[in-house]
């Protein structure tokens, strides 16, 4: 949901002309200001993370500023222990956005394109571990593997995650997959494809845009998650494990530096999705004109 | 045989995914509704007495924490809203080919880690920084007030962390309304603020609901804002079950307050629902 972006229908809507021009030109005025307000505040915190990024601070307390310096952005992995909880919350990542996107795509499938007994409920159960607190999703989950006896560590972790992103997976997908029309299906299956050729190569490639989305979002929910992973660690630690522990000491600048970098990362990803979107969407114009 | 293949196949899609929701999702909840009704020690262990008397201790004990949640979760809300509406309805009307960009910065903040945002909120707000010193020159603060280790902190995290997930459904509701409704209104002579009150509020109603139940449903069980920008005066829900799960490991409390902080969300939803008349939930989440 975060990370499509529905295009709009209607550009540009034309403001009928009169005595409430000017009220009406001070109106938009007004909401652009808020708005520019607004989006200052949701940014606010993220500029001094990363001006904090280049600061130079005596001790371990990075807290005021103290002066310019590189030093950090040279050597983000000066300190071991966040390299290592980098490490860990990068595998984490992938691992559980390729375990969510898979179960998710087919189970949002099972449940758009087929009517089957349950379903509803099906549907209905996919909706809740959104709708519970998330340490309440983390703590129950604890309460299982202190009960199987399991030691929480990575695995456990990519338990939780997969989880918890697999309900995003399946809502982003479904509604890519209610916007396409179940036809094509049926009509390569009429003309002979197997079940499994009609998946791969009718409905994969269609859903695809919805397939990527749903991954970049399973993805950035899994390398920002403290709340679940402060459960279901153990001795693991990940990146958002790793800063709240430095909080009582002090975050290192380091953090700065590596959280500035994610962002950067992302926003590429965001920007190759974005791209390949859009070839996508060319390929399907090209072949709606054959 | 065909027949039958046929009808196994949505279950082939479907259960790997729900078997994992199954195991990992609903499974731990039954066993925390187990384990909320055991009595005993940490040491000892837990044993199932049917304790249904951990609900009323717990109630009791963290009435202070139940309440403190309920009402941060209350006033972050509204706090959002307030901050969304507009935003959304800019965005959705008036923003022209910035709106693509504009929804970009409302989720950009999603991809810098909370808990160091939240960090950063520590530093904007400490005590002897910039913007404490301004609101004690203008008089809004007393000379020795602060921000941090206040509800004030705790509620503007609360609602600065989950302020896209409401400006988003108001968005996506908003930018859906058939905007002929408001010219039709205008020409039966309504004027714009009624045109504004009668058509387009209660049509982005499903994005309100959706978008109230986004901030509120996560802020009950927030406890991050509250352990980094608030002090122990300022704990909620979240913060108890944490400590009573990890450090004081009295699961049966623990598992007692999640079920109450479940209760609690669903008799919210219900109410909210029938006072904003919306007919189902599912609809307004999808």
């Amino acid at each position: 949901m975060a990370v499509t972006t529905p295009t709009s229908k209607v550009t540009e809507v034309v403001a009928p002309a009169g005595a409430g021009d000017r009220t009406a030109r001070l109106r938009v005025w007004g909401l652009g200001l808020w708005s520019i307000l607004a989006i200052l505040f949701l940014f606010l915190p993220i500029v001094v993370a990363i001006i904090f990024s280049f600061n130079d601070p005596a001790g371990r307390f990075n807290f005021t500023w103290q002066g310019f310096t590189l030093d950090h952005w040279a050597d983000p992995f000066k300190d071991p222990d966040l390299a290592e909880s980098m490490k860990n919350s990068i595998l984490l990542a992938l691992a559980s956005t390729l375990g969510s996107v898979a179960l998710g795509t087919l189970l949002a499938i099972a449940l758009v394109r087929h009517r089957f007994r349950g379903r509803g409920a099906a549907d209905f159960f996919v909706f809740l571990p959104m709708a519970t607190p998330e340490v309440v999703l983390g703590a129950s989950l604890l309460g299982l593997f202190l009960v199987a006896g399991a030691n929480t560590g990575f695995l456990t972790l990519f338990i939780a995650h997969t989880m918890f992103a697999l309900s995003y997976v399946v809502v982003t997908v479904k509604s890519r997959l209610q916007g396409m029309d179940p036809n094509i299906e049926e009509a390569a299956r009429d003309l002979g494809a197997s079940e499994w050729q009609a998946f791969w190569r009718i409905t994969m490639p269609t859903i695809a845009p919805g397939v990527i989305s749903a991954a970049v979002l399973a993805a950035a929910l899994s390398v920002d998650d403290y709340v679940v992973s402060s459960f279901n660690a153990g001795q693991t630690q990940t990146f958002p494990l790793f800063i709240f522990g430095a909080t009582r000491q002090g975050v290192p600048a380091e953090v700065n530096v590596l959280a500035t970098m994610l962002l950067l990362a992302i926003l590429f990803l965001l920007g190759l999705n974005v791209a390949v979107q859009k070839a996508l969407a060319r390929r399907d114009a090209h072949r709606a004109s054959d | 045989m065909f027949k039958n293949r046929q009808r196994l196949i949505p279950w082939y899609f479907a259960l790997p995914g729900l078997l994992w929701l199954i195991v990992f999702f609903g499974i731990p909840l039954i066993n925390q509704a187990n384990v909320s009704l055991m009595t005993g020690d940490p040491e000892a262990g837990y044993e199932l007495t049917w304790a249904f008397s951990n609900y009323t201790d717990a109630i009791s004990e963290y009435w202070p924490q139940i309440r403190r949640s309920l009402g941060y979760a209350f006033v972050a809300t509204v706090i959002a809203l307030v901050i969304a509406f507009p935003l959304a309805y800019f965005i959705a009307y008036k923003a022209g080919r910035w709106k693509g960009f504009l929804l970009l910065m409302v989720v950009l903040p999603f991809f810098m880690s909370q808990v160091l945002r939240t960090v950063s909120w520590q530093l904007l707000l400490t005590d002897n920084g910039w913007i404490v010193a301004r609101l004690r020159d203008i008089g809004l603060l007393a000379d020795d007030g602060r921000i941090l280790a206040t509800s004030t902190a705790v509620i503007g995290g609360i609602a600065y962390n989950y302020l896209p997930f409401m400006v988003l459904p108001l968005y996506a509701s908003l930018e859906r309304l058939d905007r002929r409704l408001l010219e039709a209104a205008t020409d039966l002579y309504a004027s714009r603020a009624t045109a504004f009150r009668k058509v387009t509020v209660p049509l982005a109603t499903p994005g309100l609901f959706a978008g109230s139940l986004l901030v509120f449903i996560p802020a009950t069980g927030d406890f991050i804002n509250a352990a980094l920008l608030g002090s122990t005066k300022q704990y909620m829900v979240g913060n108890v079950i944490q400590s009573n799960f990890l450090t004081i490991l009295d699961f049966p409390t623990a598992a007692a307050l999640s079920f109450l902080l479940i209760g609690i969300i669903l008799v919210g939803v219900v109410l909210y629902s029938a006072i904003l008349g919306t007919k189902t939930l599912t609809e307004a989440a999808g």
